[in-house]
């Protein structure tokens, strides 16, 4: 089976029939909704306050629905206006931005106390036009990220990296940027359940755990 | 989009990242509704501490709400009951105030977003970026 990002890029790969597919099919549902909860574990919040997090390509708003039953607020963004149109049609409670993450987190500074990205950040490591540079979109995605989450907040993101360089290019930007951190992965030995999560801070948290 | 969010979204566009200007965004031709949802005192509070007042007063404003107080309640808790009142009318402005149509555009640069279906448009066309 072709990788969905070698098929096309994102906002057309997820036309209206596709996000239907995906939305509805429950396998897709479930490993969904296991990577978020996982992605939550890994944040480890602290369940007494609340939060507010930012969804970077929530899609139609599978992740965004565990959010809300968690008790957690959120904003979600995603580049497919069928994938948001499903989440809309699903009513999240969640608020939905229209956007490239390659073009930036358009929050100002210290916005949200967390945010998570369940199988997006890949995209951002293709080069659809010619006149693409992923590494550019990398980093300019990790530069407005770290200054739209408050000093201490923290970013988790399951993604799938099509090859080593990629996760090292993902791993470098967010270095740049400012993030502190690295990779964990998940069931390493099984080629069908290895899952990579980055796990990331923004700086130092104001008070130490 | 709820009126909270309008306390934090900024021009995207590459050269209005450091300006003073291009938060908040200027609210035209709004079409707004009311939606309930649920009322959590804890989150309001949580939020308040990073609002900016000034831009609350300034989007209700452009909304054609010019009722707000010109400064921001403070030392709101949850469970004292005259800060109640306040908390739920917060509420009622943050969380179940939507615009579910209308533009948005940035003070420095011009830059006009649109909001349709209550999501707002932050596709940048390539020069922009
Ligand atoms: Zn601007």
């Amino acid at each position: 089976m072709s990788r969905p990002e070698q098929i096309a890029p994102p906002e057309v790969f997820y036309n209206d029939s596709e996000s239907h597919k995906y939305t509805s099919s429950t396998r897709v549902q479930h490993i969904q909704a296991k990577m978020t909860l996982r992605a939550l574990e890994l944040l480890n919040l602290d369940t007494q306050d609340p939060h507010f997090i930012l969804d970077l390509g929530c899609g139609s708003g599978l992740s965004g629905e565990i959010l809300t039953e968690e008790g957690y607020n959120w904003v979600g963004m995603d580049i497919s206006p069928s994938m948001l149109a499903t989440g809309l049609d699903r009513e999240v409670e969640g608020d939905l931005f229209l956007s490239d993450l390659g073009n930036g987190v358009p929050f100002r500074a210290g916005t949200f106390d967390a945010a998570i990205s369940i199988s997006a950040i890949q995209w951002l490591c293709n080069a659809d036009t010619a006149n693409v540079d992923p590494k550019k979109r990398t980093l300019t995605f990790f530069n407005t990220l770290y200054a739209s989450l408050k000093r201490g907040g923290k970013f988790v993101a399951q993604f799938y990296p099509m090859n080593d360089s990629q996760t090292e290019t993902i791993l470098s930007c967010a270095k740049v940027a400012g993030f502190g951190g690295g990779l964990i992965i998940d069931d390493p030995e099984s080629k069908r359940h290895k899952k990579y999560y980055l796990v990331l801070t923004a700086g130092m948290a104001e008070r130490n755990i | 989009m709820k009126f909270l969010t309008t306390n934090f979204v900024t021009c995207a566009v590459k050269g209005c990242l450091s300006s003073l200007e291009a938060f908040p965004l200027k609210y035209e031709d709004c079409q707004l509704v009311q939606e309930e949802t649920e009322y959590k005192p804890e989150f309001i509070s949580h939020m308040l501490e990073r609002l900016e007042w000034n831009a609350i007063v300034q989007v209700a404003k452009d909304l054609g709400n010019d009722s707000l107080p010109a400064t921001k309640p403070e030392g709101l808790d949850p469970i004292m009951e005259d800060s109640q009142a306040v908390l739920k009318d917060l509420h009622t402005l943050l969380m179940e105030t939507q615009i579910v149509e209308g533009k948005m555009s940035c003070r420095n640069c011009g830059h006009v977003y649109h909001i349709k279906n209550s999501i707002p448009n932050f596709l940048l066309p390539p020069h922009l970026c």
